[in-house]
């Protein structure tokens, strides 16, 4: 082992280039945080503010982007009324605390992020599922109150077990999905066809 | 009462007092403590990985006890704080070695190991017992953080971080007071940037968007890249050690490795970025880097495999060199193609959130984790044994460590092609005909494609577990009785 090492195997180049690398990788990645979060603060284009939960929502293809994304409509109160940008965060916040308090990304996913043993919440408030838009709000506070007597297993024998989720907390987690189901997600899920499209 | 419980700290210590060998150092006899509690936690890795996987096929099973979410938690939980043990371990292990002067603050590391344990007991014993809480910040602080992965406690975040602390004191000190090589360098350096990460995944946020960025921040840059060099590092200084590799050559390797890793792992964080409402810049950003994050992996298998071929397989400890190879084609496969395979985004927007992943997920931990791990659990108990011989030539042939090898890697292996399946079935039917909504879900979960899948997984969970108990039991009687001394290995510098 006595020849002389090649310039391209010299560990002290590689020592140089793996800290250049890594640095130069994490100042690009603080560069791309800056500006992300930029973007996706609330009340942007991208993520809505708190009080889109008193407008219709919608997910439809754009034919021009060629993906799905997210529309606004006119007023539609959430449980026949209209809150103010506080109060809808207010209530936001209490469903996405109640969301991690009651472990739901154990079994479903967010943002497709989460458990597979449940469908995804991404779009879960314009779901065709729940039929009509009419009945849709009883209808999932229903089901997230008594899970076990109204369960929607499709067939599968899967039920949701009853989480201790109390009247407060179900207004709250349907304002959050209805929030939610308003980010634009680049098209995610895409060919989703909503309850609206379905009327 | 009182009474127990006072002599309840002097029960646990003389307990793991018990596991102390004349023949370690005082970094070594630690390391020993965390390899066994890590054992213990593999084993209810695969428990709480075969109770979730048994729901899959029968629904009802444990119904309104123990939920599906309760058990994959676990299932999950087990295996990161399992692996970080066996990590911590490992460099607690070599630290002496490698600085060539005595551990610095030992006192203070076996204290944090108590406090650690213990607080992870608690945390296990509350999401069993306990499971949920209302929608408060109580429940977020004292029961469940209700974000996967890091699902524990805030309390026991501030436990962690602690404990981190006192591990980087012991590894910065041991190192500022011996001798720096390269391994030490890298290694403490990953550490400021693992414990520094988790950070970001201790705060809340209403703006899930927001949220989600943060939080793989952890998982992702934990995952895909300081684990990675962790686990560098480890394998550098475990080549040395068992084939008598160059420290030149393995350092080069080292520093290879990292520009690698690290150059495609840190910006290959925008695979996580398609869908969680962030710009589509990291399209281009995510799909690009992490389509190259692959190639360190590739340098770690023609690394470990030359090296060994070079010293013609030639090893101080047979089981260790196996798995170590194990790990090297495991990550390469697990972490590098499977990760791969779904990486881009065209292909992302129909496999995000699908079984896929959880094909992913389990080569890629067990290629790339477990069995480093399971390498350095061997090269442990040879040392404990009093550096004893564990080569060729082990009574009954070594029929124990290669079947529990042999059971563990075709268990994973199969789950992975049985949850691949389902992947492959569930992108078609529920994403790309049905459309992603709930029974599109349901239509794809219903399908025999689906049931006969997660029932060929449950077949394979279970010879996993055949494999576990069977290399418990290797690891606790091999080398007894043993006479022959270790081959000696001559250690170029």
């Amino acid at each position: 082992m006595s020849q002389t090492t090649p310039a391209w195997a010299s560990e002290a180049r590689w020592k140089k280039i793996a800290i250049w690398v890594t640095a130069g990788s994490f100042v690009l990645l603080i560069f791309l945080t800056f500006d992300t979060l930029s973007k996706v603060s609330v009340g942007g284009e991208r993520v809505r503010a708190y009080s889109v939960i008193n407008q219709e929502i919608d997910y439809r293809y754009d034919e021009q982007k060629k993906r799905y994304q997210p529309v606004i409509g006119k007023g539609a109160p959430l449980f026949g009324r209209v809150f103010s940008e506080e109060e809808a965060e207010k209530l936001v916040t209490l469903g996405k605390k109640t969301v991690q308090a009651k472990n739901c990304m154990n079994c479903h996913t967010l943002l497709g992020n989460g458990a597979y043993y449940a469908p995804d919440l991404t779009k879960a408030w314009l779901d065709p599922g729940w039929i009509d838009a009419a009945n849709r709000e009883n209808l999932m506070l229903a089901f997230l109150k008594d899970p076990v007597s109204n369960a929607r297993s499709f067939g599968s024998g899967r039920r949701m077990p009853n989480l201790g989720i109390t009247d407060e907390e179900a207004h709250g987690i349907v304002a959050f999905l209805k929030w939610m189901s308003a980010i634009d997600t680049n098209g995610f899920p895409n060919n989703f066809k909503t309850l609206n499209a379905k009327e | 009462m009182n009474s127990i419980v006072s002599a309840l700290p002097g029960k646990i210590t003389s307990l793991f007092g018990k596991l102390d060998s004349p023949y370690l150092n005082g970094g070594q006899q630690l390391a020993v403590k965390y390899f066994s509690v890590a054992t213990v936690l593999f084993f209810a890795q695969l428990l709480f990985g075969l109770l979730a996987a048994i729901q899959f096929v029968a629904p009802g099973f444990l119904f309104g006890w123990l939920d599906f979410s309760v058990n994959r938690m676990i299932h999950i939980n087990a295996m990161v704080v399992w692996l970080l043990y066996g990590f911590i371990g490992s460099v607690y292990w070599f630290l002496e070695e490698e600085s060539g002067t005595e551990i610095a603050g030992l006192k203070l590391g076996n204290i944090a190991f108590y406090v650690l344990t213990g607080a992870v007991t608690i945390v296990v014993l509350v999401f069993l017992l306990i499971q949920t809480g209302p929608g408060k910040d109580t429940t977020i602080w004292f029961i469940n953080e209700g974000r996967e992965y890091i699902e524990a406690p805030r309390w026991a975040d501030f436990g962690i971080v602690a404990v981190m602390l006192v591990f980087f004191y012991n590894v910065a000190g041991t190192f500022a007071k011996g001798r720096w090589s390269g391994i030490s360098g890298v290694l403490t350096l990953d550490l400021i940037a693992l414990a520094g990460l988790y950070c970001a995944g201790m705060f809340y946020l209403t703006n899930i968007t927001a949220d989600q960025y943060w939080w793989w921040w952890v998982i992702h840059l934990w995952v895909e890249a300081t684990w990675e060099v962790l686990v560098g590092c480890i394998m550098a200084w475990s080549l040395m050690h068992l084939i008598g590799a160059r420290r030149k050559i393995v350092q080069t390797w080292l520093y290879i490795e990292v520009a690698l890793m690290f150059g495609s792992g840190i910006l290959g964080l925008g695979h996580h970025y398609f869908w969680i409402g962030t710009p589509d810049y990291w399209f281009s950003i995510g799909g690009f880097f992490s389509a190259l994050e692959p190639i360190p992996l590739v340098a770690m298998v023609v690394h470990s495999v030359y090296d060994a071929g070079v010293h013609q397989f030639k090893s101080r400890n047979h089981p260790a060199l196996a798995w170590i190879i194990a790990h090297t084609f495991g990550n390469f496969l697990g972490a590098g193609v499977w990760g791969f395979m779904h990486t881009l985004p065209q292909i992302n927007l129909y496999t995000h959130g699908t079984q896929w992943s959880a094909s992913h997920g389990h080569l890629a931990f067990f290629g790339a984790y477990a069995t480093i791990n399971i390498a350095f659990f061997y090269m442990a108990v040879q040392k404990w044994r009093g550096n004893v011989w564990m080569g060729g030539e082990l009574p009954g042939n070594g029929w124990k460590w290669k079947w529990a090898m042999a059971l563990l890697n075709v268990g994973v292996l199969g789950m992975t092609v049985a949850l691949l399946i389902a992947g492959y079935e569930q992108s078609f039917i529920e994403r790309a005909m049905e459309g992603s909504t709930w029974s599109a879900y349901f239509s794809a979960q219903n399908h025999p494609w689906f049931q006969q899948a997660m029932h060929w997984r449950l077949l394979f969970g279970l010879i996993t577990i055949a494999g576990l108990v069977l290399l418990i039991w290797d690891l606790v009687t091999i080398g007894k009785g043993e006479t022959r001394p270790a081959l000696q290995l001559l250690e170029a510098e």
